[in-house]
């Protein structure tokens, strides 16, 4: 894992002291919340529907023991004992007290973390797949790339204030785990694919202008392959291209999914290539000793060789979450483990402190000190020897941290919608509390199978829902709730997005119309086909009928 | 009637304005009238509150209940955590949001 050198460490500490006195004058009256606004949400301060919030962010969504404690005792000390990881691979706490804020990032700055950009138009913490490092399908860990990427967009004085958000996303296999072509730039590791000019070396190729919210779009591929040597200045010809040219006079049109769109693909990365032309005689890429210097914090933990891939599955409940949660390992013997903060009826990704510390001092003793947060605020050890997982999942199960539904209909994706934001249109928890009780057996969850379902509680979509094989969107009609059903939406490789089924239903209803989705697919299923297979392969229509009658 | 509503500068909690100070319980909550603008200038000015804004509200038998649903949540707490709500003992605590 990267550990801060004395220029990471000096800004975030000074960042704090610079916090603690704009507190002090807000406090004092010196500062209006007028002025204080912009200053508390570069901190990741915002004011929701109850509270103030802080959003601390997880880069890449690694985290260490030290670190996920850390978040537990914060969640103790100055909330009220839980915390809510989110899409964005970071953690929320609800209650903050606006006088504790000082003391809180002076925590987290002493395990070498922070709120920094985890709001406004700037950019924001880095993504990345969750199995970095440790999945058997990647070409190279991407996370020193996204380091390299963090460093390089942390203050960085020209991209501090763009048109909207910036969300960049960095993978490494073809098995898109984050969702790569639904960000603002979208980048794949890659091997050169030209034979002529250095087959095989690592670059990056980029997708830019992908997004959801109000108007989603898949992000289109820019450039096939950059080398390593250019990975910054070629992001920052884009980042240029559009703080030149996107829409500051409507927030609404002001993302770059909407700049590409407007420009057209062809047209934007001509304007980019021009840029990366005039910026490669400046001399802004950092040497490739840096990227190597940072790489070096991400070499593999000493593994253990000669281990055995057998597993004991003799108790059936062990069995099914080692089968459900975990998934292939690079190095014999290991295995990652995905723990699932959806139990049935529960709120997805809250977890208590006492569950975070758990799962902290798991990672210390089991998994060479490493977690990692998922876009589908769920919580991964990346590395565990095989013959510590039922130990594993024991410690985990006794603490309603055990349960078997990754990537099933239990999974759910839900942004704290109504309860808890000052966006939202309506609730996406109780929702997703009713659909997690509908389908909670274990039975009725493997026979559906791979299916992800992901509920937004207003336009914005924090909740990721035209991304779901099930889709649902909550909207406000004249003061009521009121939900619209999307089928067909996929994050993955092969990226599509939902589309709405017809008129929206109550909170029951919806609920009812997933289960008859679900019944229009276990009807029409051939042989493996998962959910969204099926959909494609049968299109809406049998949906709608069943649906809507 | 008009109601008004913010929040404390040091906790952020959600205040109601009574008719003399701000108290975290809405059914404490005075009718503002048309006085909504006057009283929240002066009490941003003093750093009582911020964020304030006025809203419709109703007096009912169980008390002063918020128009919109966004502000009947506001003032109960988060309607999947009945234990951090205004009425963490009452189980039918929902059913006054919904």
């Amino acid at each position: 894992m990267y550990k801060y050198d004395q220029y990471d460490q000096q800004m975030v500490d000074t960042r704090v002291a610079e916090f603690r006195d704009q507190v002090r004058r807000r406090i004092d009256g010196e500062l209006t919340e007028d002025q204080f606004r912009p200053l508390r949400l570069q901190n990741g301060l915002y004011l929701q529907l109850h509270a103030y919030m802080l959003r601390v962010a997880v880069p890449y969504g690694t985290l260490n023991s030290t670190q996920m404690a850390m978040l537990g005792d914060i969640a103790d000390k100055y909330d009220r004992g839980y915390g809510h990881f989110t899409t964005r691979q970071n953690i929320q706490y609800n209650w903050i007290k606006l006088e504790d804020t000082p003391d809180i990032l002076a925590d987290l700055a002493s395990v070498e973390m922070h709120a920094i950009q985890t709001s406004g138009n700037c950019i924001r913490n880095i993504s990345s797949d969750q199995y970095a490092g440790a999945a058997s399908d990647e070409v190279i860990d991407p996370r020193p790339y996204a380091e390299l990427l963090r460093q390089w967009s942390s203050f960085h004085p020209e991209f501090l204030t763009l048109p909207r958000k910036f969300k960049i996303a960095v993978i490494a296999s073809d098995t898109d785990r984050a969702a790569m072509r639904l960000h603002d730039i979208g980048i794949q590791m890659v091997r050169n694919p030209n034979p002529e000019n250095g087959a095989g070396e690592i670059g990056a190729r980029f997708y830019v202008g992908g997004g959801m919210g109000r108007t989603p779009m898949i992000g289109p591929m820019i450039r096939a392959f950059v080398p390593l040597d250019q990975l910054i200045t070629y992001s920052e010809a884009c980042l240029r291209v559009y703080n030149r040219h996107g829409r500051r006079d409507n927030k609404y049109k002001a993302r770059i999914k909407i700049l590409v769109h407007e420009l057209g693909k062809d047209e934007y990365t001509r304007q980019v290539e021009e840029e990366f032309q005039h910026l490669l005689d400046q001399g802004i890429e950092p040497p490739l000793a840096e990227l190597e210097r940072i790489g070096q914090y991400f070499a593999d933990p000493a593994w253990e060789t000669g281990l055995s891939d057998e597993l004991d599955l003799s108790d059936p409940d062990f069995r099914l979450w080692a089968e459900r949660n975990c998934h292939a390992h690079k190095q014999a013997g290991y295995v990652i483990a995905t723990v699932s903060l959806k139990p049935v009826g529960g709120i997805p990704g809250d977890a208590t402190a006492d569950q975070i510390r758990l799962m902290a001092r798991i990672a210390k003793d089991y998994s060479f000190d490493e977690l990692r947060v998922t876009h589908a605020q769920n919580i991964v050890f990346p590395h565990l020897r095989k013959a510590d997982l039922y130990a594993v999942w024991r410690m985990l199960d006794e603490a309603g941290l055990g349960t078997a539904n990754l990537d099933t209909v239990g999974d759910i994706i839900a942004c704290p919608g109504l309860d808890y934001c000052s966006l939202a249109n309506a609730r996406s928890i109780p929702i997703a509390q009713k659909i997690s009780e509908r389908f909670g057996s274990p039975a009725k969850q493997a026979e559906i199978g791979e299916l992800k379902l992901k509920i937004s509680g207003c336009i914005n979509a924090c909740g990721h829902h035209h991304a779901g094989h099930i889709g649902i969107l909550g909207v406000d009609r004249k003061g009521v709730e009121n939900y619209q059903l999307l089928l067909g939406g996929c994050e993955g490789a092969d990226t599509s997005l939902g589309q709405i089924t017809g008129p929206g239903f109550d909170e029951d209803g919806i609920v009812d119309a997933v289960e008859k989705a679900t019944e229009v697919y276990l009807a029409n299923k051939q042989g493996e086909e998962r959910f969204l297979d099926t959909y494609r392969r049968i299109g809406m229509a049998p949906f709608k009928e069943a649906i809507y009658g | 009637m008009k109601i008004l509503t913010g929040n404390d500068l040091k906790t952020g909690a959600v205040t109601w304005w009574t008719g003399v100070g701000w108290s975290l319980d809405v059914n404490d909550s005075a009718d503002v009238g048309e006085h909504g603008a006057a009283i929240i200038a002066r009490e941003e000015g003093a750093r009582n509150v911020f964020a304030a804004y006025v809203i419709d509200g109703e007096k009912t038998a169980e008390g002063v209940r918020p128009a919109h649903i966004k502000d009947r949540i506001r003032a109960l707490g988060p309607t999947v955590r009945p234990d951090l709500t205004l009425k963490p003992a009452d189980p039918e605590a929902v059913n006054w949001v919904i």
